[in-house]
């Protein structure tokens, strides 16, 4: 490479010297500095690096140079066009970022204007919570089954070991249906629990059979706080070898952690029911003191009435005689089953205060239940 | 059954620090369900006495007449005087009384000023009806003590000692248990049983009341002839003569009826009644002198008739067991005594020259459903039936009779003739053979044989054997009968809360049934389109079909009844969901809730074409297929039927702008939902049904097997069914067949295949008379499109007599075609187009807007 010419001064040329180019950028940058538009920049912006703004016209002189000077000079003019540049788009950001700014400030709106324009349906509160109930056993292994709400007297109470003459018949407050030509004898009730369904999986299912029977049954109870003659059950049928009284105990244990949380167990106590031998009633423990308002008189529980234990339903193990009449030797198969009502049991969870509420359809009690509970 | 706590200890040595509610746990956890400790006397302060009515002066000008009477209170008088709730001047007390059911002479019960009877009621000398009344004289209200029939203040016997305290004296402090029993044990509807559970569960011996000395039956009885030994297998007769007819119940006695809840009578019917409840034996008590002849125990024949104790004459049927004596039936066995033979009330005044002095005490044991029918059939439940029917002790006859004949001759000075009647029907004790593990089987807890054969001698049972057990039971638990009732036995005793928690392991299931994932997704979709869930009761008046205006013969018609409707303007099963829907609504409209969407999905009952009566099939063996298809037969159809209800607003007016009414669109697009969900093709065409605006109604159909199938309507309702019901104006309604949707529903959508090609969009607006339902213009268009066609969605109905000319209308579509290899033409589209104009043209006269 040969020595740069000495010689030649790129500062004699008018438009190249170093003071004049500095002059030049710090214009385009005061210029920049002082657009306060959009619109202002764009004008600024022509002026300062547009094909016949200064800095432009200045780089066009280095092609005249003898070559020994046009590297510095190219230099000192690159160095500041990229100065300028530099300067333009932050001024065009900040720019554009103030615009945003006030344009989205004026298109802002109120976000708490309700919007109810279709007001929100829902499902009533005894179709999810049977469904929720329904679901803890899919997932063990159970299928659900159903039958007719109108039911013949042999599935209602003869199969299951309520004979014509037991005094529990008498006792189940039901409903009769008319005989032919409007006779009273029809040998057909309205269902006065799912346990029917219990009998009709026996006898159309294989063996084992796991099974939870949810639905509408019907007694001639009038309509008040805490009764009506129309109610929804669910209960619960196993039939296989070998089950246990345990199993039961284990099952309502389980059935009742999955509704109401850890640590819930279950209570069993004898009494009696014709299509079950040995018979319990269930109790849970109170899910909202968990027994700790019993004796503690400055902790009163509403729920349980400081009780410590809220009564869920009957169960026990099945009547060898139920298994009988469905063709199941009882020799070799045993069985549990349980039932309890929905509608008490949605009282208690949810504090429902009069059961009448769940039967007159008023939306306002039905929509903040939504779509599942 | 109400067990007062001081009875029950007479038979039991319960520590003296257990309360009731000690008591009650245990027996809870027995098995026993103690439902309540009633606190007799609870708050009960005396002085309370006994006192003697010295003087009455009838004050006069009051609105009812008022005593003024000086009561000689021994030792506790003058209290008044002094305030003081200490011994007292032995002066008569001076009381104003309301009263009029005594007399100078009487003894009467006093509650001296300082005292506090239940209830928080403190007494104190105060004035009243202008006199100063140093107490009161009490009634057995007052007391707490219950309906003692004399309906005023009591009247104390006349040997009752002045001045001795009346809490004691009428056992006023006491606590009552009372026990839900249930339908299997019989025996706990007597003291003696509940005594034994308690000794049971405190392990404590049982003196049982029941063991007394009892003579053997002999030859001179009163002659009793069973002629069916089926009915009554054990007939008791035993005779007490030389009754005083003064004699009165003693007042331990009345105390006791009274706190197990029974009224006091005359004294030999307290006394057959506080033996049945001690015993738990019914018993029944003739007046000799009213029988007539050999006591007779057979059928009742047709036709014959029996006045009963409660004064209805009752028509007897051949099944029902009578008592009678030569001139016919003389008693209802088991259930109600006959009139002709009744016990004259011996405190009965006028009655007292009537009254029995001799008479015979029957103890019998009867067939549990025999009485059970009888009671059944006369509606007449009585103490007696409720213990026959659900198991009385067969032994304890000989013994209920001994003890009322004791209590006879004690209290009313009777003799026990020596004459005992006793018939009986030979039968072996009820024995059960079961493995002795399989108290273990059935709990899943390895008790081991000595901790079962331990149990069962426990509750009375007779064990023997070593692996198989041989167990008699005592004649007290007629219920024992299996195996699974020895293991309760067991199990309860061990404690059912010292059961483990184990899970078994199901097999593995299938899930939800298409079905019943279906009925979920309605419910979901029509939710979150805004209708609220209101399941109604099925109960309908058969009024309501005038109401919806429905045709005479409509098949909705024809209805389900029940014989004891809970309401008799409702007796009928639904067969819509309409009625109970639109009462929801109507509801919910007058409560303030003005702009409704709601649905329901629910079985509706459709009796079937020939009607039968449900026979009882056999309970000792799975009936027969053809048996069980046969009973189903007989069961109305039940489908199950889904239905929506709107009225009011079905979009809100707002800031976003203006609301919208709900109308009959909605109700359509309701069901094309629910359709879609049951992935059934629903064909929407014009229609005309009761309940419906005739001019606003859809058709709602299916094809099933190649054959259309109505399925349900939608629209507007009729104004006339609006203002019959009540309802809001422009009710809507939707009611589908679900069963029917799902049966013709696909339930696994096909993939269609996409194409990455542009779309041709065409839009057309056609012209027809304004009777042609769209259904069918598009049906037209689609079919004459042929299958480049994607998509074709009306966007405009437009309808304008000078435009379009008079009885016209415009259906604007926008046709999307599309090719799935390659992009369509111009011309292509336009082609399709112009075939589907061509051939909406020839079906439906439409021709293209110019």
């Amino acid at each position: 490479m040969s020595a740069p010419n000495k010689s030649y001064d790129p500062v004699e040329v008018e438009a190249l010297k170093p003071e004049e180019i500095e002059r030049m950028r710090d214009e385009a940058l005061a210029a920049f500095a002082a657009a306060d538009s959009l619109d202002a920049l764009q004008e600024a912006k022509v002026a300062h690096t547009g094909g016949t703004s200064p800095l432009a016209l200045a780089n066009r002189e280095i092609g005249a140079l003898p070559p020994h000077a046009k590297a510095e000079a190219g230099k000192r003019v690159g160095q500041a066009r990229g100065a300028v540049n530099k300067a333009l788009a932050a001024r065009q950001t900040e720019l554009e970022a103030e615009r945003d700014a006030r344009v989205l400030v004026e298109e802002a709106v109120d976000v708490t204007l309700p919007y109810d324009r279709v007001p929100s349906g829902a499902r009533h509160p005894l179709t999810t919570l049977s469904e929720r109930i329904e679901d803890i056993f899919v997932a063990m292994g159970y299928e659900v089954a159903e039958g007719p709400q109108v039911e013949a007297e042999w599935f209602n109470f003869d199969a299951l070991n309520i004979g014509p003459d037991h005094p529990a018949r008498g006792e189940q407050d039901t409903f009769f249906v008319e005989g032919p030509e409007g006779g009273t004898e029809s040998g057909v009730v309205l269902r006065t629990h799912t346990s029917p369904v219990q009998i009709r999986s026996l006898l159309d299912r294989e063996l084992p059979v796991y099974v939870i029977c949810p639905g509408r049954v019907y007694r001639t109870d009038e309509l008040d706080a805490t009764h009506t003659p129309v109610f929804h059950q669910v209960e619960l049928l196993a039939v296989d070898e070998g089950l246990t009284m345990a199993d039961l105990k284990g099952t309502l244990d389980h059935m009742v952690q999955s509704l109401f949380g850890e640590g819930m167990k279950t209570r069993l106590r004898p009494n009696f029911f014709p299509f079950t031998e040995p018979s319990a009633e269930m109790d849970m423990v109170c899910y909202v003191c968990r027994g700790e308002s019993v004796g503690n008189p400055d902790r009163p529980c509403r729920t349980c009435s400081s009780e410590g234990w809220i009564e869920l339903g009957g169960c026990g193990m099945v009547n060898p005689r139920v298994l009988t009449a469905c063709g199941v030797d009882p020799e070799k198969y045993s069985g549990f089953a349980f039932g309890f009502g929905i509608e008490r049991m949605l009282m208690f969870r949810h504090n429902v205060e009069d059961m009448r509420d769940m039967v007159e359809g008023d939306v306002r009690f039905t929509r903040p239940f939504g779509m599942e509970i | 059954m109400r067990v007062p706590l001081s009875w029950l200890r007479e038979y039991v040595d319960l520590p003296a620090t257990e309360t009731g509610r000690d008591v009650q746990a245990k027996l809870i956890s027995a098995g026993l369900e103690v439902e309540t400790v009633e606190q007799l006397g609870d708050g009960l302060k005396g002085p309370l006495v006994v006192g003697q009515v010295l003087t009455i002066e009838e004050l006069d000008g009051f609105k009812k007449p008022i005593r003024f009477c000086t009561v000689d209170v021994g030792q506790a008088g003058g209290t008044s005087q002094a305030f003081s709730t200490g011994g007292g001047t032995g002066e008569p007390q001076e009381i104003v009384c309301g009263a009029r059911n005594f007399a100078v002479g009487d003894k009467v019960v006093v509650v001296l000023p300082g005292a506090v009877l239940p209830g928080g009621f403190s007494i104190s000398a105060r004035k009243t009806y202008g006199k100063t009344s140093h107490g009161m004289i009490c009634s057995s209200d007052e007391l707490g003590m219950g309906d003692d029939g004399t309906k005023g203040i009591i009247v104390l016997p006349p040997e009752t000692e002045i001045g001795k305290d009346a809490i004691e004296l009428l056992e006023l402090v006491d606590e009552v248990l009372d026990i839900a029993v249930t339908a299997n044990r019989g025996d706990c509807l007597s003291i003696r049983g509940v005594a034994r559970e308690t000794a049971i569960a405190y392990g404590l011996p049982l003196r049982d009341p029941a063991l007394l000395d009892v003579p053997g039956p002999n030859a001179f009885g009163y002659p009793v002839q069973v002629s069916d030994p089926a009915g009554c297998d054990r007939f008791t007769a035993r005779t007490v003569s030389g009754l005083s007819p003064e004699a009165r119940s003693p007042i331990w006695l009345r105390r006791r009826l009274q706190k197990v809840g029974m009224r006091p009578i005359s004294l030999a019917v307290d006394v057959t009644n506080y033996v049945m409840m001690e015993l738990g034996q019914p018993l029944h008590a003739y007046d000799r002198g009213l029988v007539e002849g050999t006591i007779g125990v057979r059928r009742a024949g047709e036709g014959e008739k029996l006045v009963t104790l409660d004064g209805v004459e009752r028509k007897l049927h051949a099944e029902d067991l009578v008592i009678t004596d030569e001139r016919g039936p003389i008693g209802l066995a088991g259930v109600m005594g006959g009139a002709n033979t009744e016990i004259a009330d011996h405190a009965d005044p006028e009655n007292t020259a009537n009254a029995s002095t001799e008479v015979v005490i029957e103890a019998a044991h009867f067939d549990q459903v025999a009485i059970a029918r009888t009671a059944r059939r006369h509606r007449l439940s009585s103490e007696a039936s409720r213990r026959f029917e659900r198991g009385v002790d067969p032994m304890a006859a000989a013994a209920a009779a001994q003890r009322t004949v004791d209590l006879l001759v004690l209290l009313a000075g009777g003799t026990a003739d020596a004459g005992v009647t006793e018939v009986v029907a030979p039968s072996a004790p009820n024995t059960i053979t079961a493995p002795a593990d399989h108290p273990d089987k059935v709990a899943g807890v390895d008790y081991g044989r000595e901790t079962v054969v331990r149990r069962l001698q426990q509750i009375g049972c007779d064990v023997y054997g070593q692996d198989e057990l041989i167990v008699t039971v005592p004649s007290w638990r007629p219920d024992l009968l299996e195996p699974n009732d020895l293991a309760e036995e067991v199990i309860r005793l061990e404690g059912y809360e010292n059961l483990p928690s184990t899970l078994p392991k199901p097999p593995s299931g299938r899930g939800l049934t298409h079905r019943q994932r279906l009925h979920r997704r309605v419910g979901r979709v029509l939710a979150g389109a805004g209708y609220v869930e209101a399941p109604n009761y099925p109960f309908v008046s058969e009024q309501v079909f005038d109401q919806l205006g429905l045709d005479a013969d409509d098949p909705a018609r024809r209805v389900i009844r029940l014989t004891n409707p809970l309401n008799d303007e409702e007796p009928a099963l639904r067969t819509s969901l309409l009625p109970g829907l639109l009462g929801a609504l109507r509801r919910n409209d007058g409560r303030g809730s003005h702009d409704l969407a709601l649905f329901e999905t629910g079985l509706v009952f459709h009796p079937r074409e020939e009607q039968r009566v449900a026979g009882h099939l056999p309970v000792d063996r799975r009936p027969t297929d053809e048996e069980i298809a046969d009973l189903n037969a007989v069961l109305p159809e039940q489908p199950r039927h889904v239905a929506v209800v709107l009225a009011g607003a079905r979009e809100q007016a707002g800031w976003w702008g203006k609301g919208r009414p709900a109308d009959w669109a909605d109700a359509v697009e309701a069901a094309r939902t629910v359709a879609g969900e049951a992935g059934a093709e629903l064909v929407v065409r014009v229609g005309q049904y009761g309940p419906w605006h005739p001019g606003r109604c859809a058709e709602l159909v299916v094809v099933a097997d190649g054959a259309e199938r109505v399925v349900g309507h939608a629209g507007e309702l009729h104004p006339r069914v609006l203002k019959a019901m009540g309802l809001p104006a422009r009710t809507c309604a939707m009611e589908l067949d679900l069963d029917a949707l799902e049966q013709v529903g696909d339930d696994t959508p096909q993939a269609p295949s996409i194409s990455s090609f542009p779309v041709a969009t065409q839009d057309v607006a056609l012209v027809v008379d304004k009777p042609v339902p769209h259904a069918d213009v598009e049906a037209a268009l689609r079919e004459g499109a042929g299958e480049l066609l994607e998509s074709i969605r009306l966007f405009d109905v437009y309808e304008n007599d000078d435009q379009l000319g008079e009885g016209r209308k415009s259906l604007a579509y926008a046709l999307r075609f599309r090719a799935g290899d390659r992009t369509l033409t111009v011309d292509e589209a336009s082609a399709a187009r112009d075939a589907a104009v061509a051939l909406a043209g020839e079906r439906t006269g439409a021709v293209l807007r110019s």
